[in-house]
């Protein structure tokens, strides 16, 4: 049944149609939806790929974690598909834009999905790939220097996280992870699994972009257009988020030294990315920099450890992909209508455009966090989970951090749509905004809609995030269901 | 009551659509929200006097606990009616006020937003949903600060009144969270038990402290006050409304609320009363330098509030029934004077104080206001603010040892607030008018009836007090759960306190007639701008920019090289200090002495070729070298009976050195950047890492493992799978995703070398 999902995105590459796309999406999400509830209804679901058992073949396990992000996953595909289509000029659409995305969707989908440690590592090749292409294409100057970077140093992550499972390997001569769960507990040389876990932070920390590991974000994400970064600033860090919690709930548990370091490496991170938003004027890296502030609000929930600060982390996740996305879906706006991203030449945009930029803020003000939106709650549940464990410091730098995001956005709102417009010079980024035709651009703006909806949802129905996270939390701090799932012979056939 | 709170919102939510069809009635309807709202309210006020507290909840988080449950008692009550009933009369002023504004709607819409987050505050009794309103009061403020959005000014005032509201209420959401921690609920009603549990417990301090940042941010006490002036350059409906009459109380509501649970204790009494009595002197004396109405009003206000946490610190009976009066007292004349500083500038255009008199030939019922208005800050008997002086003295002038440095603190301040308070409402109606004001007109009953209607609440509660005992009593009630019961009235015979009053009044009318506002005062004040903390935020601001600057210009310094390098030192350190700190190493000699000649031959040759590829200086030699090590791994391959392997190795690693080749030909001529010194630095960190690394195959090859899985692999390739090769049954079966998945890999790689090939878009062409 997991295979279904992923199956379905192995055909969308061959007809490279905006149409298809979209409606293959929507079936990929509508499936995804289909998943969740069997899910979250019936319990955890296991398929044993190819039928051998764990842990000899590679299993695939949908659990609530699982599952919660490949719905989100395909939220984000299908609102940044829909968005493409109008945003993209032709000729990156002909070299396979479309393909890529869903190869992309594809990768991390079966990555979220997967029991099974080197097959996640496949994955993310996956992802990598299809995600390198995604900035390439086009191939500017600007485009190919961040790509570079981005590459180079994911496929360093790459290389350590190898490096990282052959060492387990060799220690526990498994790879299933419900199986290395059960293994690692009985060994006895903890040193060597606690240097094995150092490799993974490492590895999972650059995909996750956290401090001092991050460099690849800044360099590579405002090049690309703005579809492609919506869907990376959706997802692409939170892979390696998802990819943490995952091994340090389930494989590598226990371990303080490795607490402290993620905490201290949080605090870091939060401080790295709050005052890198605050020196930038492009909207692209001001948003990136935000990424690796916030990325480091759910590392701040992992390195406290306790259920409840993994609840903010859920939640968090849960609320960053569906609002980052749409962020930078959110600049590719500003950049249509005014054909840039520099918030010093930007302005004006309320006074001409009021509706939209009512429909705009909220985006921005939700990823400040404004209580009720959605930002708001997971950091209840780090406050509180920094109390229980007594992390003073990283409470302050979550306050700190919050505090900075709040200043960034009123000052982008201030600039970008407060201040006296200028006329700017024309450039060619295509047709303007105002040069679309009326249902151009309602497929530009219904994605945004859709997204901000889903928002305020996460915001004023906390209640069910909630309750939802809870219950991942609680799943991931008592792995045992997980495992004994998994592990059984009495495989569930779909 | 839900109902009541969130109407606001609700209207502020549809009004972008409302107002697209019905732009006009807009200013008409909206005002009956408010109104509604205050006649709702005070339906309620018997049952809250006779009956105390009342409770509404509503369910919407139940599984943490934060729930719309609201509390109305007095404080929440007086708080309700003021932001209601002065909300009414803003509403009403500012349908005329900015009757040619283009955005009036959006105006209103802002205005019911921030008075539905000021009544869920004041009536929240979660901690939580208290935090929520009172951060949409600051987004509010933030949005009707910088309402006349393209002025610079307005920009910087409205960021300025964010920042630091803002950041006050991150700090106060982190003392919330806490005294829920340490009382175990989020309920206020139910933390009042715990009053002893929280002030015992050793984290109490913090909390204080937390609390205080939120307070003292948002109502402006010393050293953060320095927004409120600033935020003065909304239009005047607003400067009433928010930054005098209700949200600026809302810090002081939240001292109020606390003083039964928090309250007390020497830390949170003698912080309130040094920072309340320093900031209500430092704001009058400022008041004196200013000729603007706005901001005389504004340091005027700032006092105010000062005087109000000084008597939330004082904390005694007296002190506390003061505060409670004075917070009515200020709200009712603050707001007359603010709205008939508005009518003068709608009328003359002007607000400067030196340039007005005379008004009152023109506009008689505004002056009749303003004078009232300035009585009642003056402290004049018959008016209400001479009962809420009154027992304010009383409370000082009783207060221990410290009574007479108090009492002399407060009366100077009084002294200052009847001047301030005379030149705003009674200076620019009197003397003889101006050539230039003649043409001014009668405003609108819209504009003046508001400001007579809370004129004249001053004159009615301050000559029959007795209609506040009930509200009052019950005010008290709330913050002093065992308050005797109390009678307001306006002689309380020949003392000691009358005299005060009377030493205020006869020193304030001198110090009326004898000095004059005028812009020559600012002048002299000047000097001190430096050390101002507005000065000293800005400087801490703009270091803090600085510091972003320079930090993020470190680490992201545009090297990939770099990149790399602080990569793996973080690697290296965090990874080599695992080791060292819980592994033994030891290294199994007899196992390095099993290798064989030619295995060492192998090594050598590896060894050789790293070296001169770390020493040659062409590309070529480089790859060349490369080419060998790739080599000398099939050997390894073929040694340890993997032929297949090796085959496959072999051929890779020939395609690849021959690609590089082609490639390189393409390519400019090498230079070499780095200096001697950075190379050295980079050859150390790749030794310390790859020894780091060996030592840790090393020691994985040592320990015991497993063989579980590749046993079965063994076993059953041929019996279960049917192939004869283990190495291939792996990968096609047992591990079969991982390969096919491998193979899409490579197809999305080639689609990508395709696409980067053939589509080179035009540096300018269209994104």
């Amino acid at each position: 049944m997991a295979s279904a999902v992923l199956l379905l995105f192995f055909w969308s590459y061959i007809k490279a149609q905006k149409f298809l796309s979209v409606i293959l999406s929507l079936v990929g999400l509508g499936i995804s939806i289909w998943l969740f509830s069997a899910v979250y209804d019936g319990g955890m679901l296991v398929t044993q790929s190819g039928n051998w058992s764990a842990p000899f073949g590679i299993s695939f396990v949908a659990d609530t974690f699982a599952v919660t992000m490949v719905l989100l996953a395909a939220i984000a595909g299908f609102a940044v598909s829909v968005f493409a289509t109008v945003s993209m000029n032709k000729a990156r659409l002909q070299f396979g834009f479309f393909p890529m995305l869903h190869f992309l969707i594809m990768g991390l989908q079966g990555a979220f999905l997967t029991g099974d440690i080197f097959n996640l590592y496949v994955w993310f090749e996956v992802i990598i790939i299809s995600s390198f292409v995604l900035i390439t294409i086009g191939g500017k100057k600007a485009q190919l220097e961040g790509a570079i970077k981005y590459v180079a140093l994911n496929l360093l992550a790459s290389i350590f996280f190898l490096i990282g499972i052959a060492f387990l390997y060799g220690l526990t001569g498994s790879l299933n992870m419900a199986d290395l769960a059960l293994k690692v507990q009985e060994i006895e040389n903890k040193g060597l699994i606690n240097v094995t876990a150092s490799l993974f932070l490492v590895a999972f920390g650059i995909k996750s972009a956290v401090f001092p590991l991050y460099f690849w974000l800044p360099a590579s994400y405002h090049t690309p257009p703005p579809a492609v970064a919506a869907i990376f600033g959706g997802l692409l860090t939170k892979v390696g988020v998802y990819a943490m919690v995952r091994t340090f709930t389930l494989i590598f548990v226990g371990d303080d030294f490795l607490s402290l370091v993620l905490s201290v490496m949080a605090a870091l991170t939060i401080l790295s990315g709050a005052l890198g938003a605050m020196v930038h004027q492009h909207l692209g890296k001001i948003f990136g920099y935000l990424i690796i502030c916030h990325i480091g609000f759910m590392m701040a929930g992992i390195g406290m450890m306790t259920e409840l600060a993994i609840v903010g982390t859920v939640f968090y996740l849960v609320h960053d992909i569906i609002v980052k996305t749409n962020l930078f879906m959110v600049s590719g706006i500003i950049l249509k209508i005014n054909g840039t991203q520099n918030i010093k030449e930007l302005g004006g945009m309320y006074k001409n455009y009021p509706l939209l930029s009512l429909l705009l803020a909220i985006p921005l003000f939700s990823l400040v966090g404004i209580p009720p939106l959605s930002g708001f709650w997971a950091k209840l549940f780090f406050i509180q989970g920094g109390l229980e464990s007594g992390e003073y410091i990283l409470i302050t730098f979550i306050v700190l951090g919050s505090f900075l995001t709040l200043w960034v956005i009123a000052k982008v709102w201030v600039e970008v749509f407060w201040k006296k417009g200028v006329n700017l010079p024309k450039k060619a980024i295509g047709r303007y905004f105002h040069e679309l035709r009326q249902r151009e651009k309602w497929v530009l703006l219904l994605p945004i809609v859709f997204l901000s909806i889903i928002s305020l949802y996460i915001g004023l129905g906390a209640e069910n995030i909630i309750s939802l996270s809870q219950r991942i939390a609680s799943e991931l701090m008592n792995p045992a269901a997980y495992i004994e799932n998994v592990m059984s012979q009495n495989q569930i056939e779909l | 009551m839900i109902f009541a709170v969130i109407s606001g919102l609700i209207s502020a939510a549809i009004l972008p659509i409302f107002s697209r069809f019905k732009k006009d009635l807009v200013p008409k309807l909206y005002p009956f929200i408010p109104l509604g709202i205050f006649i709702y309210l005070a339906s309620f006020l018997q049952h809250v006097v006779s009956e105390g507290a009342q409770f509404w909840s509503y369910s919407w988080i139940p599984s943490f606990g934060i729930n719309l449950d609201f509390r109305l008692d007095g404080l929440s009550l007086l708080f309700g009616l003021m932001i209601t009933g002065i909300g009414a009369l803003v509403f009403f002023y500012t349908s005329y006020y900015l009757k040619e504004d283009k955005y009036l709607d959006r105006f209103y819409g802002y205005l019911s937003m921030f008075m539905a987050a000021m009544l869920g505050l004041v009536l929240s009794d979660n901690l939580i949903s208290l935090f929520i309103f009172w951060e949409l009061t600051s987004i509010s403020s933030f949005f009707l600060i910088g309402y006349k959005n393209e002025d610079d000014s307005s920009q910087k005032s409205a960021l300025t009144a964010l920042g630091v509201t803002g950041f006050g209420g991150l700090v106060l959401l982190a003392g919330l969270i806490w005294i829920g921690h340490v009382g175990g609920t989020f309920s206020y009603t139910e933390l009042l038990n715990s009053s002893e549990i929280l002030q015992n417990h050793q984290s109490y301090i913090w909390i204080v402290i937390l609390v205080f940042v939120g307070a003292f941010t948002k109502s402006a006490q010393f050293p953060f006050h320095f927004w409120l002036p600033g935020a003065m350059k909304a239009p005047t409906p607003v400067s009433t409304y928010l930054h005098s009459a209700t949200m600026v109380k809302a810090g002081i509501y939240l001292l109020a609320r606390f003083t039964p649970l928090l309250g007390g204790t020497d830390i949170w009494n003698w912080t309130l009363i040094i920072v309340g009595g320093f900031t209500m002197l430092y704001a009058a004396i400022h008041s004196l330098f200013r000729t603007d109405l706005k901001s005389i009003l504004a340091y005027s206000t700032i006092s105010a509030l000062g005087i109000l946490v000084f008597l939330l610190g004082i904390g005694t009976e007296d002190a506390l029934l003061g505060a409670g009066i004075f917070i009515l007292t200020h709200a009712l004349y603050k707001a007359t004077l603010f709205l008939i500083t508005g009518i003068i500038d709608h009328e003359t255009g002007t607000r400067e104080v030196t340039s007005l008199a005379g008004l009152q030939k023109i506009m008689k019922p505004v002056a009749l206001a303003g004078y009232l208005a300035a009585l009642s800050s003056a402290g004049v008997p018959f008016l209400l603010g001479f009962i809420s002086k009154e027992v304010m003295y009383e409370a000082s002038f009783h207060f221990g040892s410290w009574a007479i440095l108090l009492t002399a603190a407060l009366v100077i301040t009084k002294i200052i607030l009847f001047v301030a308070g005379f030149w705003v409402g009674i200076k620019p109606f009197t003397g003889s008018l101006p050539e230039e004001h003649k043409s001014a007109k009668m405003p609108s009953p819209l504009l003046w009836v508001p400001p007579v209607l809370l004129a004249s609440l001053s004159l009615i509660f301050g000559a029959l007090p007795w209609l506040l005992d009930g509200l009052m009593q019950s005010v008290f009630t709330s913050m002093l759960p065992e308050a005797p019961e109390i009678h307001l009235a306006v002689w309380h015979g020949f003392n000691w306190i009358l005299g005060l009053s009377l030493i205020t009044l006869a020193v304030g009318l001198v110090l009326y007639y004898t000095l004059k506002p005028s812009k020559k005062l600012i002048e002299n004040v000047k000097t001190f701008d430096r050390i101002a903390p507005i000065q000293l935020m800005e400087n801490i601001a703009m270091s803090f920019q600085g510091f972003a600057e320079k930090w993020t210009g470190f680490f992201q310094n545009g090297f990939l090289r770099n990149y790399v390098i602080t990569i793996l030192l973080f690697l290296t350190v965090l990874a080599g200090y695992r080791l060292y700190d819980g592994v033994d190493i030891h290294l199994d000699w007899n196992q390095i002495s099993q290798i064989t000649p030619s295995e060492f031959l192998v090594v050598i040759l590896m060894v050789t070729s790293i070296i001169f590829a770390l020493v040659t200086k062409t590309r070529t030699g480089v790859i060349v070298a490369l080419g060998i090590i790739g080599l000398a791994n099939c050997l390894f391959f073929l040694y340890y009976s993997a032929p297949d392997l090796a085959m496959t190795q072999f051929s890779i690693d020939i395609l690849l050195v021959l690609l590089f080749m082609l490639v390189l030909f393409q390519l400019p001529k090498n230079r070499s950047f780095s200096t001697r010194k950075i190379r050295y630095r980079d050859g150390l960190l790749s030794l310390m890492f790859g020894s780091l690394i060996a030592i840790l195959a090393l020691e994985v090859f040592e320990a015991p493992s497993y063989s579980e899985v590749s046993d079965y692999y063994a076993e059953n390739a041929y019996i279960l799978a049917k192939g004869k090769n283990v190495v291939n049954v792996i990968l096609v079966d047992f591990r079969g995703i991982d390969t096919m998945v491998e193979t899409v890999v490579l197809v999305i790689a080639a689609i990508g070398v395709f696409s980067l090939l053939n589509l080179n878009l035009n540096p300018k062409s269209k994104d």
